[in-house]
Parts: C-alpha cells; structure tokens; sequence
C-alpha cells in the first residue's frame, strides 16, 4: 500500500480559532470564529460549514452570520449527539476544523429589490440571521421588510438582544410569538402561522423566507400561499445529516437532490412534490 | 483499437507473468456457487466461469474503509492522504465494467474525489465477456449490458481453445507488450467473436416485463406511491446487504479514528447503507425515511429513476447481486414486475 499527500482534496480542513463563546440556552451554544490571517469564509448567507475535531468527528453547521461581517463568521450549535457535544466543551482560543462553505444559500441577487417576509422558528433563526443581517446591513437595498419570529418558550429565544435591535428598527417590521409564555413575557402567545394573516404584503413582489422545523414549513407555506405569494418566491432551508458536503455520501438526498448541493435553500415550487422532503 | 489472440494454453503463464509486474486480482471460488476477487499468482487459481463475486469489484475502487485526513493534535496539524495500491483487476464482467463507469461518472461530478480519481487511474481492468446467463438472478438485459461497453483496457472473450481480446487502450498495449504471449488472430476468429454475440442477442432477453427505454417512466410519482413498498417494509430486515454488494452503491459515513496515543489518528470513510434506520436522520430526531418500505423505495429509485434524471443512466447494473444476497428473498425482477403489473404496464 502506496501513501501520497493530497493537496487538492474536499477533505482537507482549516483550522478555524475560537474567538468568542456564549451559552445560549441549555442546548444551544455560540461560536465566534476566524480562519487563519483572518482570511474571510467568503460565504453566502444560508450555507453551512463542515466542523470538526479531530479524533471524535465532523458535523454540518449552519453560518449564522452575515457575509459582511468579515473576518470572523458564527455558529450556533446544538448539542445533539458526540462532535456537537465535544464542540459545547470548547472555549476561546481553542481550534476547531472548518470544510466549506458548502450548499446553495439565499439568492441575494434574486430577493435585491423585492419584499421580504422572514419566518422563522426555533432553531430557524441561526441560518435565518446570515440572511436578516445581509439585508440589515444592505438595507436600501431591499423593499419592505417583516421578521416573525416564533419559539417555544421565552427562554428559548435566540440572540435575544440581537432580536431586541431588529425589534426597535424602524425600516423593519418585527412580531414574534411564543408557544408558552412565563409571567414577564409581554409579546403574542400562540403558533407562528398566527401571526402571518396580520401582515399585509404585495404578493407579486414579496418573497417568504422560511426556516424552521419540518412541522412548521407545512403550516406556514399554507398561510404565505393564502397571501397569494407564488411557490417559487417560497424559500426554505432543509435540514439534514451531511457527512461529506460535497453531494456524494448520499446521507442527505432528498429524492434527485442532494440537500448539500442541490440546497439546503431551496423554493417551495423546487421541493413541493418530493416525498420525504418536508 | 485491436484484437488479439491469447491460446488457452499460455493463460496460466500470462497470469504468472502478469502478477510478476503487478499485483494481480482475478475471481476465486469460495465454496458452491461463492466467488470473490483476490489476489492471484497463477491462472490455475482463477475461475473463469463464475457468477457475480460476493462484493463486486468496487471494493478496489472505493475501499470498504479509506483514510481521507490523518491528524495529529499536539501539533496542530492535518494532512489530506491518498492510500493506494497498484493493480491489474482480471476478469471483469460487463455487468461490473457498467458499475465502475458508474461510479466513474458520480466522483468525477463535480466537486471531485480525489481519492477516488486518483485511485482510478492506478487499476488496470481486463474484462471477461460471459458468453451465457449466469444464472436466474441476473438482468444485464434489460439494463442494456450484456454486452461490452467500453470501461476496460483489454477485454477477453473464450473462443474454443483461445480467447480473442480486445485491446482498448494503451495500458491495454503495455501488457501484450510485456508478457509477450498474444498473437495475430485470424478472421476466423472475428467470425466466431461474431457468432457468440449474435447468439447472446438471441438468448439474452429483456428478464423483466418493462423494456429498458420505460423502465424510468415506471418509477414514476406512481410509483411512489405503490404498495410494493408495503409489502418490502413488511419483509426487509434492514440489513444492508443489498447495497453492500451493489456495484454501484457508493453511500459512505465519515468517522473520526484516534490511536492509543490519544493525539494521532485519521478521518475515515466506510461504506454506509441507505436501508439502514438511522441513515436519514437529523439532530432534531427527524428522520426522513424512517420505514423500512420508504428506504426499499429509496433504493430502488436510486437506481432507476434519480441516476437516470441526473446523469441519463441507470445505476442498476443488472449483476444480481442485491437478490442473490437478500436474507428476505426480496427481488430487483419482483419488484419491477410487480411496479409493472400495478401500473398495467404493456411491453
């Protein structure tokens, strides 16, 4: 058996250095992080990245962070099974491999000039947030703009000062709703999808951005189709289990595409025949 | 390019003298009717009138287990790493040359595998042409390969008391060159080449009741749908050994190892099946093809329908392999005929 170093392969990571952590939540935790030289991750909104340490394993992350933030991107991870479990033990200043970024995320080019409506559901919100910093960052480069937010219980709010910012701009449009209040909650209770009849919006030009678990995309594409907003200016981010990121490990097809490639943001129009896909 | 002739009396020595270049591998018998590639040094240990190998020849193409990164954590450092080896893979049927070129096409889609590619060009493939059925599990009909299509470097075909070979390429040349015991053949012997696969065009039929151009139309939303699915739910067990020997399943999982040291060790990738519970699951508990019937029906479009969509071929190879193994006696011809009979399907 013959051994050769490979240059040019997929599989090579970089090490990617821990700038800042937050605990989130119980199960969510906030990675800040920058590449070597500070050599920006060069992504668009909606991609994920392939993390790693070495010795336990790889798993896919969804960048939270805007492309115009340079210098450093950021991941919320939950933890759910042995690599997200080693990586909720790390703290700043240790290393983590970075492969990606990978996937189709939000067309940019395609949203620039048109409303938008942002739906996002508990863990939702971390991919969702590259987005809704773009456009925040980019704002005149957008028509009008509705964020609503949903998740089960306060505490289980995400970038929860972050969210205060967008709520307090005027240029945005921000509700958000809870499954289960507690005593100091003053916002809406109740499912996400309750909040959308109350938007008025222009469906020809409005695209819905959608993230959320698989539960939720079925009831709120209902409630966007209702608003007369057409299948294909429907956007979501589909979750799955990518191994290799590079659509040839097959854990993460969804009928004829590959979730890593072909998405993970795809239209509504794109995956709404495709059994097993929502 | 040309053909050739090798007399049946110089294989053993065209073997020997073949595996003193390279490293050779050929199909063995394994018992009654169980055959596999190994390692060879003589013709005397190949069996060249054999059924499917267990595993098909993937296993040198896409190691069962291959180092992708080796890392050492004290340092701080990780390598990407190609292992390979040499090989001269003898003996190939047309079923399994279809599956090479399969994977073929699927890691060199872009982004490319390296390792894969690599690897590749390292393997020098002679094929083996079955003159006659294998037996009753075989379709290499109706999935159009029971002929030759390309995917070798030198192609063998048993006449009386030689074989006649095509040479198709210039690894192909270097070996005649080397072992220098091909000869001239005649027309005679182009006639009987002739012969073998006019009369594989008469016995060789279509084994299901779907003609090849339809069988993606039959997989079909429809199909989707059916209750064959039901009926594989309630009988596979979830084993995994249909893809396993399938030659052109190349689902993998990515594993972390670390050696006793605790700071050195590698990222490997071993073969995954998609029939398998967890496959399809997500962090957030979701699994996406949580029954044994949607994973069956995942199996069976991956060959048929998706493969067909995206790269205009199926990735059924017709080799057999996935119902000679299945512990639930579950049929790749059943189930087409089956798919068909549902749809009131006429051929």
């Amino acid at each position: 058996m013959k051994k050769a170093k490979l240059t040019d392969s997929e599989y090579l990571v970089k090490t990617g250095k821990i700038l800042r952590t937050k605990q989130m939540t119980k199960l969510e935790k906030y990675f800040e992080i920058a590449l070597p030289g500070g050599e920006n991750l060069e992504h668009e909104p909606g991609q994920f990245v392939m993390v790693s340490v070495p010795g336990v394993g790889e798993a896919p992350i969804s960048i939270s962070s805007s492309p115009t933030k340079r210098g450093s991107f950021e991941l919320v991870v939950r933890k759910a099974g042995k690599v997200t479990g080693v990586l909720h033990t790390l703290e700043t200043s240790d290393t983590v491999g970075i492969r990606g970024p990978f996937g189709k995320g939000f067309p940019t080019q395609i949203l620039e000039g048109n409303d938008l409506i942002f739906v996002a559901g508990g863990l939702g919100i971390v991919p969702l947030r590259s987005l809704i910093n773009f456009v925040i960052d980019n704002r005149r480069d957008f028509g009008k703009v509705d964020i609503l937010l949903g998740c089960k219980t306060p505490q289980d709010m995400l970038f929860g000062e972050e969210v205060d910012e967008w709520s307090k701009r005027l240029d945005v449009n921000f509700s958000c709703t809870v499954d289960r209040a507690d005593p100091e909650w003053k916002g809406n209770v109740g499912l996400i999808t309750s909040l959308i009849p109350g938007v008025t919006l222009d469906p020809e030009r409005t695209f819905g951005v959608v993230v959320g678990p698989p539960i939720m995309y079925k009831f709120v594409i209902i409630e966007l189709l209702k608003k007369n907003i057409p299948e294909r200016q429907i956007l979501v981010s589909l979750e799955r289990h990518m191994k290799c990121g590079v659509g040839k490990c097959g854990h993460c097809q969804i009928q004829n595409y590959y979730c890593c490639k072909d998405g993970p943001v795809f239209t509504y129009d794109q995956i709404k025949d495709k059994k097993e896909a929502l | 390019m040309r053909y050739l002739l090798l007399k049946k009396a110089n294989f053993d020595d065209f073997i020997s003298s073949l595996a003193q270049i390279e490293k050779v591998v050929a199909p063995v018998s394994r018992g009654y009717n169980s055959f596999s590639f190994a390692e060879v040094k003589s013709g005397k240990e190949i069996t060249l009138k054999y059924i499917p190998t267990v595993l098909p020849p993937k296993k040198y193409f896409m190691p069962q287990r291959e180092k992708l990164t080796e890392f050492n954590k004290a340092e701080n450092s990780v390598e990407a790493i190609l292992e390979y080896e040499k090989m001269v893979i003898f003996g190939v049927h047309t079923c399994d040359l279809a599956g090479i070129q399969c994977l073929n096409i699927v890691f060199s889609d872009k982004p490319k595998d390296i390792n894969y590619l690599v690897r590749k060009n390292k393997l020098v493939i002679i094929g083996l042409e079955c003159n006659d059925y294998c037996d009753q599990y075989a379709s290499c009909k109706v999935v159009d390969n029971h002929l030759p299509n390309g995917g070798y470097d030198l192609f063998f075909t048993e006449l009386d008391d030689s074989f006649i070979v095509h040479v198709n390429t210039g690894l192909g040349e270097e070996i005649v060159e080397k072992t220098r015991l091909f000869i001239p053949n005649d027309q005679e012997h182009l006639n009987k080449l002739e012969a073998i696969r006019a009369r594989k065009r008469e016995i060789f039929k279509e084994e299901v009741n779907v003609k090849h151009k339809d069988l993606v139309t039959l997989f079909n939303d429809k199909a989707f749908e059916s209750k064959v699915w039901e009926d594989l739910d309630k009988r596979c067990v979830a084993c995994g050994n249909c893809t396993a020997v399938c030659p052109t399943c190349y689902c993998f999982d990515i594993l972390d190892n670390i050696n006793l040291d605790l700071n050195t060790g590698d990222r490997t990738r071993r073969w995954d099946s998609c029939q398998t519970e967890p496959f399809a699951k997500v962090a957030g508990g979701e699994n996406f093809r949580k029954t044994r019937g949607m994973r069956q029906r995942h199996r069976y479009f991956r060959k048929f329908r998706y493969p067909a969509e995206r790269y205009s071929r199926y990735f059924c190879t017709g080799c057999g392999r996935c119902t000679r193994t299945c512990m639930a006696k579950i049929s790749l011809k059943e189930t087409v005929n089956a798919l068909a009979a549902e749809q009131k399907y006429k051929k």
